[in-house]
């Protein structure tokens, strides 16, 4: 594949590229690792991917940017735009809904004073709703950035709101 | 006879998290004995059980295996899928998190049966934990000589590789899988080439559910006949995991003989919600068509649910009392379909909006009677020309709010009661 080498190819950190690479022998095209590789980045960028994030990934894995760029575009977790440094996502399907969800999302607004997708004025949080997390037997339930946050009261969520740094 | 659990025994004894531990309840032999098996026997065992996909769609195990050619000059796959996004179920990440040998052994004996050295595990992005567990017993795995250039000393050769998703319910549909295992939009593809002979990299593939690959050890150990001694007949047959939710005593997973009636899977999680009255129950997943509560006696099998026009699907039980907005419900699933129809198919793109905005006015008190006859006339439109039953499933919620609940909605309107007033479960007093 021919790259515009017109502008200067962006790389990507040390240790994700090395990070990447260990996992090459796993697939036998470059191609699978676009997922895995995104996941890194975002990790290493603040939690979302930034333009030149998107490209760094795509040069590594010798790709089209606009190819990796619709992948993080189709998929929930991949972000392009800024988010806070504390991400919530809190579930609101049915098996949630039904045991509160919504007032929970009320919690969130009131608690935060943004609204959904917003990021907090001191950077610090941002709330989503978001499809059925797989944990609908502790309902009413949230994730805060990697953890399971299970069987909430609107206390409970105001407590964890308020203890995030 | 009390029914003595299979596929949930260990959990809530974490020495099985490791190997040894694994090994010291039983594990591993089920996989010693299949290497000593000829694959075409391990096959044909897996056929005799009669055990059908637990991923949603039933389809026979066996027979999905035996489609993979025994010759082929390309490397052939197992893929696990672990996405689990159906709302409503989460039975796979139990299995995962406090058992995930028994995973791996699946995932090894179904490579031996059909000539695989690779296992894809496509796991959803939002499961870390699960997906940490797994990665850890892998590692585990290699170490003990399980996984590896020579599995148990054989000299038969499987790797295994967790593999994180990234937020897409369309990913655990099985061709929309296998473009987001190769690194593209999890769009599902055009069928036939199926997988098990087109598949992962254009290789042979078998995907299977995790709680199907977590039944192999089993009937390999065991014996189909034991297997097909669970379960009311030829065509439902083993344990099965039931993931309960909503609006009863006891949410959770379950693990019953395929076929208990919806009343005795609700005894056992301590009944109604308070001692409510059931107003509806969606028996397999979000795409599962609703049951009332006459419904209560069916078998919850496949094709029992089936003839009671639903699903047994991914056995996801979602419970609902009497004072749930079943339209309110319905919307937030139209909503969820709406959000994930990847886009590729007009009817099932548009579809899946059209019945969210209809069932939206409606709820919101804006809605006619008219509303409810259009909504009727869209559904069947829903479905039918499309690329994966991702428009299909869309209908059911839609259909069956309409032919169980369709006099009493028009009554609403009629008196204009819409929106219900909304249960408040909790006070929202600030914390002192
Ligand atoms: C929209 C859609 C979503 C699906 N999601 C899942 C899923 O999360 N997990 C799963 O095992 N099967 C899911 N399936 C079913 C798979 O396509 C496939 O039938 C299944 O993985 C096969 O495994 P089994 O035969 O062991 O059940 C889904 C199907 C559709 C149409
Ligand atoms: S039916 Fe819907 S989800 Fe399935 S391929 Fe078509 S547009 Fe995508
Ligand atoms: S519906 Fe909220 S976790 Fe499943």
């Amino acid at each position: 594949m021919t790259r515009n080498t017109a502008t200067p190819t962006p790389a990507l950190p040390e240790d994700v590229r090395a990070e990447i690479d260990a996992l090459r022998p796993r697939y036998p095209t470059a191609e699978a690792l676009v997922l895995p590789a995104l996941h890194l980045a975002q990790r290493a960028s603040g939690g979302w991917l930034p333009p030149e994030m998107i490209a760094a990934v795509a040069a590594h894995l010798d790709l089209a940017p606009a190819k990796v760029a619709a992948v993080v575009s189709f998929y929930d977790m991949f972000h392009d735009r800024p988010v806070g440094r504390h991400r919530i996502r809190l579930c609101t399907n049915l098996s949630c809904q039904l045991r509160g969800a919504d007032e929970l999302l009320e919690v969130l607004a009131e608690e935060l004073g943004t609204g959904e997708g917003e990021v907090t004025p001191d950077g610090r949080c941002s709330y989503v709703q978001f499809e059925c997390l797989g944990s609908c037997d502790t309902a009413p339930m949230m994730m805060v950035d990697d953890e399971y946050h299970e069987n909430l009261t609107p206390d409970r969520v105001r407590q964890i709101v308020r203890g995030l740094g | 006879m009390a029914f003595e659990k299979v596929l949930t025994r260990n959990v809530g004894n974490p020495a099985v998290l490791r190997t040894r531990g694994y090994r010291d309840t039983g594990g591993y032999d089920a996989l010693s004995k299949a290497l000593r098996m000829a694959p075409e026997e391990v096959i044909e065992e897996v056929k005799r059980s009669g055990l059908r996909g637990r991923g949603g769609a039933g389809f026979p195990c066996g027979m999905k295996w035996s489609f993979v050619p025994r010759q082929s000059p390309q490397p052939k796959y197992i893929v696990c899928n672990a996405d689990e996004s159906e709302p409503g179920t989460f039975k796979d990440r139990l299995l995962m998190e406090f058992d995930p040998h028994q995973l791996l052994e699946g995932c090894v004996i179904a490579g031996w049966a059909v000539g695989a050295n690779t296992t894809y595990i496509y796991i959803r992005g939002e499961y870390t934990k699960a997906a940490s567990v797994l990665e850890e017993a892998v590692r585990d795995a290699y170490a003990s000589g399980i996984l590896g250039d020579s599995v148990l000393g054989t000299g038969f050769r499987h790797d295994i590789h967790v593999h994180r998703g990234a937020g897409a319910y369309i990913c655990g549909e099985e061709t929309g899988l296998l473009e987001s295992l190769e690194g593209r939009l999890g769009q599902p593809r055009v069928k036939p080439p199926f997988p098990a002979v087109v598949g992962a990299f254009g290789c042979p593939t078998v995907i299977n559910n995790v709680e199907t690959l977590c039944c192999v050890p089993h009937i390999v150990q065991r014996g189909a006949d034991w297997f097909k001694g669970i379960g009311p007949d030829e065509r439902n047959t083993g344990p099965k995991l039931y993931a309960v939710s909503g609006h009863v005593e006891r949410p959770g997973t379950y693990e019953h003989p395929i076929g208990i009636t919806f009343q005795e899977l609700l005894d056992g999680c301590g009944g109604m919600y308070q001692g409510r009255a059931l107003k509806a129950v969606i028996p397999g997943g979000a795409s599962a068509p609703m049951l009332g509560p006459e419904d209560r006696e069916i078998p919850l099998d496949f094709d029992r649910l089936a003839r009671a026009g639903s699903m047994l699907g991914s056995a996801a039980v979602i419970v609902m009392d009497e004072t749930t907005c079943v339209v309110r419900a319905t919307l937030r699933l139209a909503r969820f379909f709406a959000h994930e129809s990847c886009g590729q198919c007009t009817p099932c793109r548009e579809g899946t909006n059209w019945m969210a905005k209809i069932l939206a006015r409606i709820e919101s008190g804006k809605g006619t009677e008219a509303d409810l006859d259009l909504l009727a006339s869209v559904v069947p439109n829903v479905g039918g020309i499309s690329l994966c039953a991702l428009g299909d499933a869309s209908q059911g919620p839609v259909k069956s709010m309409i032919a169980k609940f369709g006099e009493e909605i028009r009554d609403n309107l009629r008196h204009g009661r819409y929106p219900l007033p909304r249960r408040r479960i909790f006070e929202l007093g600030a914390v002192a």
